[in-house]
């Protein structure tokens, strides 16, 4: 009970636990989409991508503002999206390699402006690198009203244009052929999840932030055909992630919550894959047992 | 040796190592399992530092190799229950294990420097520190042998299976009825990989030993199709890419891995841009060559097509060939002044009529 007044009442285990839960939101939506349209590994290509972003973002304006530095980080996630889908449409280069190139060269030239900004002796610069790496434990309530915010647009955006998400994440052909411009709502939608990324990297941090994208998706996609109740699912379980990990992590004490969110999401992922309603591998073996029994 | 010379040394031998490493991975579309692995190999080497009680090279090689093979396996087995696609099955499986290396580390070893962000990172500048002796004798940098060493075994490793990798790579079906395993050779091929990643972090970081392994064969591939020439220049572009970002991060003072995966970025782009057959430039060249060649051919044929007919004097001229042809004002003129250019067509009587040579012409495409 006291982790429940606790959550009411104590100023940094209920900015933590908001925090990963705005974010298990909004990446558990987002990630539907991206997992739908093969773009599961986009999210980790993208938040190594936001690094120079930030870098820059710091040294154009000297601060260190949640918002100025999520700024930074989208727009260079966004210009790394659009070179690797410019790469993909214009080159015989495969997705993969078109993610890895940009990712790496991105986080490459990031890591060259943090040694820029180190050089500059500015005492203001430290813990610029925690912006990317996650550090939820620190997290102030500024952090959460702006990662609020950014999410509730992109909801928003979501649920206004669901019709036309949901045709391009499973028949772009068709949405073509009836004059929609797929391109840009293709843009549209991964911009999205630039948004959802930017959200994630100061709370689960560079790595951990593909998880969050993917496993709501996958865990929900297990027990539902429908893809209403898919993105639902997701965003449910990606909040109940954020908010067992981020108190787990508060209450054992030095267990950071990144990993506890992402080990979470692993457990809620193997589960549905074998318990799942709609393709559990379980129920499926039995249905299998049942019919062969039956032939026989 | 100078400490400049070593370090630049171990930059070469890490291109070498890497692009050795990675050109099959490239060619069978799976760059990516590159990122997964060179990630997952931190609750490996949290592993071996437990069960060697300590930091050992050795051991943590081991236990982070295995990592990565984990990885491989963990990610088949999620795309195989055909539950999951491939991609989300990557995405998922590589940052379980990173926290739960992180987990392990910041719950058990709290007080134990294993700095997450130096794995990612890396520090190439500390190179010449971990020296390499043997019986009293310093033989240069730890890393230096590492990573010539993992080049050694990832050339031989092409020589030897080089048919059967370039089979399995581009024609899978034939390898299986020949009777090559390919399974087994998707493992020890993501086996290289692995001890690759391992052995070039230590010196490079996780994320430039990724950049080394998939950007010079990507960038060679745009170069050339014939693949021992892929291999060649993929060396090439690796080995000339870590000197460059090696020497513009000494004239600067930054971040030496960091400016190799931006040189390597550059060098890619310029490839990207310029290769003589699949970069941009050419490819937009062609194109336009194309589209003008067509535009002329449309005008010979239109004109022959007309050409000693009662209507010829109002079909041949310039603006019906904007209303006929759809063109634009600008780009029929142009057209016409490229075929009269060629001695394709000439004005006669204020209408454009086809030469000898423009007759040939129509007759030849009308044939195709």
């Amino acid at each position: 009970m006291n982790i429940l007044r606790d959550l009411v009442t104590d100023y940094t285990l209920r900015n933590v636990a908001l925090g990963s839960a705005v974010l298990g939101i909004v990446s558990g939506v987002l990630g539907s989409f991206a997992v739908l349209r093969k773009q599961g590994l986009m999210g980790d290509a993208l938040s190594h991508a936001a690094l120079p972003g930030v870098c820059l973002a710091y040294m154009l304006t000297g601060s260190k503002t949640p918002l100025v530095l999520m700024l930074g980080a989208a727009v260079a996630g966004w210009l790394g999206m659009l070179a690797i889908l410019q790469i993909i449409r214009q080159t015989r280069i495969d997705a993969g390699s078109a993610l890895g190139i940009i990712l790496t060269v991105f986080f490459g030239l990031g890591v060259v402006l943090l040694t820029v900004i180190q050089k500059g002796n500015d005492a203001n610069q430290a813990g610029l690198d925690k912006f990317l790496f996650g550090q939820a434990a620190a997290m102030v309530q500024e952090q959460v009203v702006t990662m609020s915010i950014l999410g509730f647009i992109a909801l928003t955006i979501v649920w206004a244009m669901f019709k036309q998400f949901k045709l391009l994440s499973f028949d772009p052909e068709f949405a073509r052929t009836l004059g929609w411009n797929t391109h840009f709502l293709g843009a549209l939608l991964t911009g999205l999840l630039v948004i959802a990324i930017v959200i994630g990297l100061n709370t689960v941090g560079v790595v951990l932030m593909s998880a969050m994208l993917v496993a709501p998706a996958v865990a929900a996609r297990q027990w539902t055909h429908s893809l209403s109740l898919m993105v639902l699912y997701a965003g449910a379980i990606g909040a109940g992630a954020g908010l067992v990990g981020s108190i787990f992590s508060v209450v054992e004490m030095g267990i950071p919550t990144g990993p506890a969110i992402v080990i979470c999401l692993g457990l809620v992922v193997l589960i549905s894959i074998l318990f799942g309603s709609a393709q559990g591998i379980v129920w499926d073996r039995k249905r299998r047992l049942r019919l062969s029994k039956e032939g026989m | 040796m100078s400490p400049t010379l070593q370090i630049g040394l171990v930059a070469v031998a890490a291109g070498l190592a890497c692009a050795l490493a990675g050109v099959f991975l490239v060619l069978r579309r799976m760059a990516m399992m590159a990122d997964a692995i060179s990630h997952a190999i931190l609750p490996g080497l949290v592993a071996g530092y437990i069960l060697a009680k300590g930091p050992n090279i050795f051991v943590g090689f081991i236990g982070a190799a295995i990592a990565g093979l984990l990885t491989v396996v963990l990610v088949e087995a999620l795309t195989k229950s055909r539950r999951v696609k491939e991609d989300s099955a990557i995405g998922l499986v590589f940052p379980v294990l990173f926290a739960i290396g992180v987990l392990v580390v910041s719950k058990y070893y709290a007080n134990v420097h294993i700095d997450t962000d130096a794995v990612l990172f890396g520090e190439i500048a500390f190179a010449p520190f971990d020296t390499f002796s043997l019986g009293g004798r310093d033989l240069g940098p730890q890393s230096l042998w590492i990573l010539g060493g993992l080049a050694l075994i990832n050339g031989i490793f092409l020589i030897l299976f080089y048919k059967e990798l370039k089979l399995s790579t581009f024609d899978a079906g034939l390898a299986v009825s020949l009777g090559f395993a390919p399974v087994v050779l998707h493992y020890l091929l993501m086996g290289i990989v692995a001890i690759t990643t391992v052995g070039a972090f230590s010196a490079v970081g996780a994320i430039l030993s990724v950049a080394l392994i998939i950007v010079p064969p990507v960038s060679a591939s745009l170069l050339t199709q014939r693949l021992p020439i892929m291999i060649g220049l993929s060396m090439l572009i690796g080995a000339v890419s870590a000197l460059i970002g090696y020497w513009l991060a000494m004239a600067w003072n930054v971040s030496i891995s960091g400016m190799i995966a931006t040189s390597l970025g550059a060098v890619f782009f310029l490839i990207l841009l310029a290769a003589p057959k699949r970069g941009l430039v050419s490819q937009a060249v062609r194109r336009r060559k194309q589209r003008s060649q067509f535009a002329t051919e449309m005008l010979v044929v239109h004109l022959a097509t007309h050409a000693a007919t009662p209507e010829e004097a109002h079909e041949s001229t310039l603006m019906h060939l904007e209303q006929e042809l759809g063109w634009e004002p600008e780009q029929a003129s142009k057209v016409v002044a490229k075929a009269q250019h060629s001695g394709l067509i000439h004005y006669q009587d204020g209408s454009l009529r086809l030469t000898p040579s423009g007759h040939e012409l129509a007759q030849v495409v009308a044939s195709r």
